[in-house]
């Protein structure tokens, strides 16, 4: 009876360990697809890999880092990649994700095929130099009661390489009931003149993740993963009068934008026009800086607005919704025949509204920037 | 050992037609239902139920008369039998993922899904049942996989004709139908049994 006992989980175990050992022998030989060349955007970069993982996570060893939410389990739809060789038929859990012009482009989700042989991909040039890094919380500062300003350092030596006005994913431990690391994204208000730092603005979102996580546990001194730097919003270098509107914590990248273009001198070359909305006065930040800038520079122009300003604020300035400004302002002398770019960071809602705004103006979709991330 | 007495053409005859794994008994009831609906996936889940029966019932047939009945192990069969399924189809979903791409997207969730398909279980415990020795084991486990095979693509076609047809009723349509052919299928087959059986 003792050795049943013992013979029945050796024989278990021992077959399990078998053909465990069978399958990945299997998945040495057939999996085994030697190396393969990854030609990135039509041969600027050449990639020599081993075969038989899927792109995403090939690229991921060669430190090319596509944005994806889900890290590689096809249920985000971010890590689309553009091939320009023939990779097999689209597999049906990336369906969902497709667009008729991603079908007819030969889009792919780079976490659902397989390098399986030499391929060639486009994908957006920016993230090339998407890099991880350990950084050091180095200052955490109140601008409202629910926005905090976050200083990061990062590894000594390390530079990064940015536009002003891109994003960055932050990346927080496990903490109380959450079980996973959390990624989210964030407008990086650093400026690029300053590589070895970077700096976000955090809005407290009830029940979210991350924000409580910066708003409750971090502490300065503290090291968080930040994977630097993604996005399509940066200034085009064009002659064009910009149109800028953000609310709350959407000053990030404009911080960032308006720092860059004073050290540069751009900002004496070009007409911007900035509409930041706020509740109440004690929402909004950095007044004096921007009004400062309004004085000084006579071709940037700083327009804030409240919609719900309290007696107690003393407003003497434009009130409203920021749509409800951005329109009285887009049909006056100053900008109606100028020619325009919008440039908008804030909530999806806010998104959709400042767009039909301009739209209705007559801007062009293709002249609208911004990251759509919330 | 007393293997049966029976030639091997007979019961690869048998297991083809007369004791077909299906409609004899009724094993590997949900993939005939769910992929039957297409001819070309029924052929290519027929191919992969026939290599996977062939593998596991040689596989199992080792492993019962080398280790379970020298040790004494008989009643830890069935967790044995179903990891060496389990075990096959991973191989074979890597092999069929490596030779053709398009086949392994037709199948798609229906290759892991062989792992549970009772027909595959099945064999492998006639197979201890019957007693059958090694070479028997072989030509039944590959009969019974053509013989599943024959039986999904054989309803696979009827149901595209009776698809195509506007003359079912509406509360008939789609599985209704289905399981009435599938009776009807299973008397026809049924019907050989008087000429030769292997139950």
């Amino acid at each position: 009876m003792n050795t049943a006992l013992l013979i029945a989980p050796l024989a278990i175990s021992g077959l399990s360990a078998a053909l465990a050992a069978l399958i990945s022998l299997t998945d040495k030989i057939v999996n085994n697809y030697g190396e393969c060349i990854i030609s990135v955007n039509g041969g600027k970069k050449e990639l020599t890999v081993q075969g038989g993982s899927s792109m995403l996570a090939t690229l991921a060893e060669q430190q090319i880092f596509i944005p994806s939410a889900c890290g590689g389990r096809g249920s985000c739809g971010e890590c689309k990649v553009k091939c320009t060789t023939d990779v097999g038929p689209h597999v049906p859990t990336e369906m969902p994700w497709m667009t008729p012009s991603d079908l007819k482009n030969n889009v792919h989700l780079s976490c659902q095929f397989k390098v399986k042989g030499d391929v060639g991909i486009e994908i957006p040039e920016y993230l090339f130099y998407v890099k991880r890094y350990k950084a050091t919380v180095e200052r955490i500062t109140d601008l409202t009661h629910d926005i905090k300003e976050v200083y990061f350092k990062l590894p000594d030596g390390v530079s990064t390489n940015y536009k002003a006005g891109q994003y960055a994913q932050i990346e927080v431990p496990p903490y109380g009931k959450i079980k996973e690391p959390t990624q989210r994204a964030y407008s990086l208000s650093s400026t690029p003149n300053d590589p070895n730092h970077v700096e976000f603005m955090i809005r407290l979102v009830p029940g979210g993740i991350v924000t409580t996580y910066v708003h409750e546990h971090l502490k300065e001194g503290q090291k968080l993963d930040v994977i630097v730097p993604f996005g399509e919003f940066h200034v085009r270098d064009t002659s064009a009068t910009m149109v800028c509107v953000a609310g709350g914590s959407g000053m990030a990248p404009f911080k960032s934008i308006f720092t860059t273009m004073v050290e540069d001198g751009s900002i004496d070359k070009r007409d911007v026009w900035y509409f930041f909305g706020a509740r109440s006065v004690r929402d909004l930040f950095y007044v004096e800086w921007l009004s400062e800038l309004d004085e000084k520079h006579e071709r940037f122009h700083f327009i804030p607005a409240l919609s719900e300003p309290e007696e107690s604020d003393n407003w003497q300035g434009e009130t409203g919704l920021i749509t409800e400004v951005l329109d009285k302002y887009l049909v006056s002398d100053n900008l109606k025949d100028a020619e325009k770019e919008g440039y908008l960071c804030g909530s999806p809602g806010m998104l959709d509204a400042c767009m039909a705004v301009m739209r209705k103006h007559d801007m062009e979709d293709e002249r609208i920037y911004f990251d759509k991330f919330a | 050992m007393n293997a049966p007495d029976i030639g091997l053409f007979s019961l690869f005859f048998a297991s083809i037609f007369t004791s077909n794994i299906l409609l004899a008994n009724f094993l590997g009831m949900c993939s005939f239902i769910a992929i039957s609906k297409d001819l070309k996936s029924s052929n290519g889940l027929g191919l992969a139920v026939t290599v996977v029966l062939t593998v596991t019932g040689a596989a199992n047939w080792l492993i019962l008369h080398y280790i379970l009945i020298p040790y004494d192990l008989i009643y830890l069969r069935f967790i044995i039998f179903i990891l060496v399924i389990a075990a096959m189809v991973q191989i074979l979903e890597m092999v069929i993922d490596r030779v053709s791409q398009k086949l392994y997207i037709t199948l798609g969730i229906f290759l892991p899904l062989i792992t549970v398909n009772c027909a595959i279980l099945g064999v492998s415990l006639f197979i201890e049942i019957r007693e059958y020795n090694f070479v028997q084991t072989v030509i039944y486990s590959l009969g019974s996989g053509l013989g599943w095979w024959l039986a999904i693509v054989a309803l696979a076609a009827i149901r595209n004709k009776t698809e195509k047809t506007k003359t079912v009723p509406a509360g008939l349509q789609g599985s209704g139908l289905t399981m009435i052919t599938i009776g009807l299928m299973a008397l026809a087959f049924i019907g050989f049994s008087g000429m030769l059986s292997v139950q």
